[in-house]
């Protein structure tokens, strides 16, 4: 077995251990504003994210998906329910909970290394050579090798979320969350990310919480996809997504396939009218 | 190979823009040249620019001042007023600025009177501050701090009420604690807002001295300034000195926002790939 291992992976480390933490989010309800004029943006959400799965959460735009990723973070508290991480209740931001944000939260005044290595560095729970080495062997890994010394405004769009996806990871999480990651890309590189994601949690299983408005999207990359309401955002339906895996675009062809994207469409429009009668 | 390519590109580059300098400086020149002799050639005044000294007249004033050590010494006393106002300024402004912006206690009990304070203009200033402070040397910086300080503490503000708050999240998911978070985010975030506070400031500092040079009469401890030397020239009647004077300032005030530009160069890498 252990020769296997070694004859199998040329580099032979394993770059990214794969610890997984499942997440669960109970009866949370948040809203913003005054009582006598508040705006409900969560009601009585509940959603149990299996640790070492990749759930997919899709809404139409302008529900609560930001909100309920700022909820699971730590960034902001539900004004009731709880979110429990391995049945315990979180407290606040953590490493153990990364964000990869919708637009890039790469820090522009710090080289693509520096990025990677300020959570450890400031921490101080790697350093040195053991850090440098994990840090180049992570950029390495997300293709981003020659780009260490340059600064994220010098990446293109698809670099800058690799970069950011190795600066999560070194963090060891147990949990990544993805906030509409690959918004903002082109169709090419968006495909390309995608697939790029899929090899990656294929790899580590990390559990993963995936927010996208993106339908193909969605049903390429989910284990699980859970489909919200409008606001105020519930939980319309869960559906198991059981396409095989390694995955591959091709999949998003089959019939199967489509009769997933069938079914959460038919969810998702119905929730999009009520919101464009709204605007009305 | 590319490397030299690149560097004689930049060379290049680099004269084309000193062309377009000295071009323009030219083309001034002779507009200048042409309205102040137009009166000669024609009998006709051009309202506002008729009666200013030509080109040649003026640059024969700076030939003769230029010898006299009064004034250089101008320049110097100018100078150092402006400095001390604008570093007072830097040094009490950006802490300043950064806790109005990171702490809600502390905006709340200094940005009203803050508030109130800016408007005035720091020439209002001066007959109080004569009055207040106990040298008239101390009365012109204390003018020429103001001037800065203002503009300071609002770039300051802004820029870092402007940082992007995922750069705070993702700094905090990964364990900032407060301190990480104003040295690693908030401080160098708010750099390029320090820079342009410091630009326009500076600017600032220039205008106030000159004036408070005048109306203080600042010659009264050595070192008139430059400010002083206008009013001096203009007491004598001198039109091309006044000019001489002017002119001053302009080169005094380029040369002190290019040291900021070339600090900011310096300080902030990431900002020259914009």
């Amino acid at each position: 077995m252990a020769v296997k291992q070694t004859l199998k992976s040329k580099p032979a480390k394993k770059v990214v251990p794969n610890d997984a933490a499942s997440v669960t989010l109970r009866n949370v309800s948040k809203s913003y504003g005054e009582a006598w004029l508040s705006d409900d943006v969560l009601k009585d959400v509940s959603i149990e994210f299996p640790a070492g799965e990749l759930t997919v959460i899709v809404g139409p735009s302008g529900c609560g998906k930001s909100t309920l990723v700022n909820i699971m973070a730590g960034f902001e508290t539900p004004d009731s329910g709880e979110v429990l991480i391995d049945n315990r209740p979180i407290t606040g931001p953590a490493k153990d909970r990364m964000v990869v944000f919708q637009e890039t939260a790469l820090i522009p005044w710090q080289t693509t290394y520096e990025n990677v290595v300020f959570g450890p560095k400031m921490r101080g729970d790697k350093s040195g050579q053991a850090l440098k080495d994990e840090a180049e062997a992570l950029l390495v890994k997300v293709g981003l090798g020659e780009f260490i010394h340059k600064y994220p405004i010098q990446l293109s769009g698809g670099m800058q979320r690799r970069a950011e996806l190795a600066r999560a990871l070194i963090n060891e999480p147990t949990v990544m969350i993805m906030d509409e990651p690959f918004r903002g890309l082109d169709a090419m590189s968006r495909s390309l990310m995608q697939e790029f994601f899929l090899d990656l949690f294929e790899e580590n299983k990390k559990t993963n919480i995936f927010v996208t408005s993106e339908i193909d999207e969605a049903i390429f990359l989910a284990d699980n996809l859970v489909v919200l309401s409008n606001k105020p955002t519930t939980v319309q339906t869960v559906m198991k997504i059981k396409l095989p895996r390694p995955r591959d675009y091709k999949m998003l062809t089959t019939e199967q396939a489509f009769e997933y994207k069938k079914e959460a469409m038919e969810l998702l429009h119905d929730e999009a009218m009520k919101s464009f009668a709204v605007l009305k | 190979m590319t490397s030299t390519k690149k560097s004689f590109f930049a060379k290049l580059m680099g004269q084309v823009t000193l062309k377009r300098g000295v071009s323009a400086i030219l083309i001034f020149l002779v507009i200048w040249h042409v309205g102040a002799l137009f009166d000669d050639w024609f009998g006709v005044d051009i309202i506002g620019i008729g009666l200013v000294p030509p080109p040649a007249d003026v640059f024969a004033a700076f030939l003769e001042v230029i010898p006299k050590i009064g004034y250089w010494q101008s320049w110097v006393s100018s100078f150092s007023r402006v400095l001390t106002g604008f570093l007072v300024a830097m040094l009490i402004g950006i802490p300043f600025g950064l806790l109005l912006a990171v702490n809600r206690y502390f905006r709340g009990l200094f940005f009203p009177p803050f508030e109130i304070l800016r408007p005035i203009p720091p020439l209002a200033w001066v007959p109080a501050s004569l009055i207040f402070w106990p040298t008239n040397e101390m009365s012109i910086a204390f003018v020429t701090f103001l001037g800065a300080f203002f503009t300071i503490v609002i770039n300051v503000l802004g820029g870092a009420r402007s940082i992007d708050i995922s750069y705070l999240r993702a700094a905090q998911s990964m364990g900032a604690s407060q301190f990480d978070l104003f040295w690693k985010i908030v401080l160098p975030g708010t750099l390029p807002s320090i820079f342009t506070g410091a630009a326009v400031g500076m600017g600032i500092t220039w205008e106030v001295v000159l004036a408070a040079e005048m109306i203080s009469g600042g010659g009264t401890q050595g070192g008139g300034g430059l400010g002083f030397f206008i009013w001096n020239s203009y007491m004598g009647g001198s039109l091309e000195q006044i000019v001489v004077g002017m002119i001053s300032i302009g080169i005094a005030g380029y040369l002190s926002s290019s040291a900021i530009r070339k600090l900011g160069y310096f300080m902030m890498p990431w900002r020259r790939l914009f």
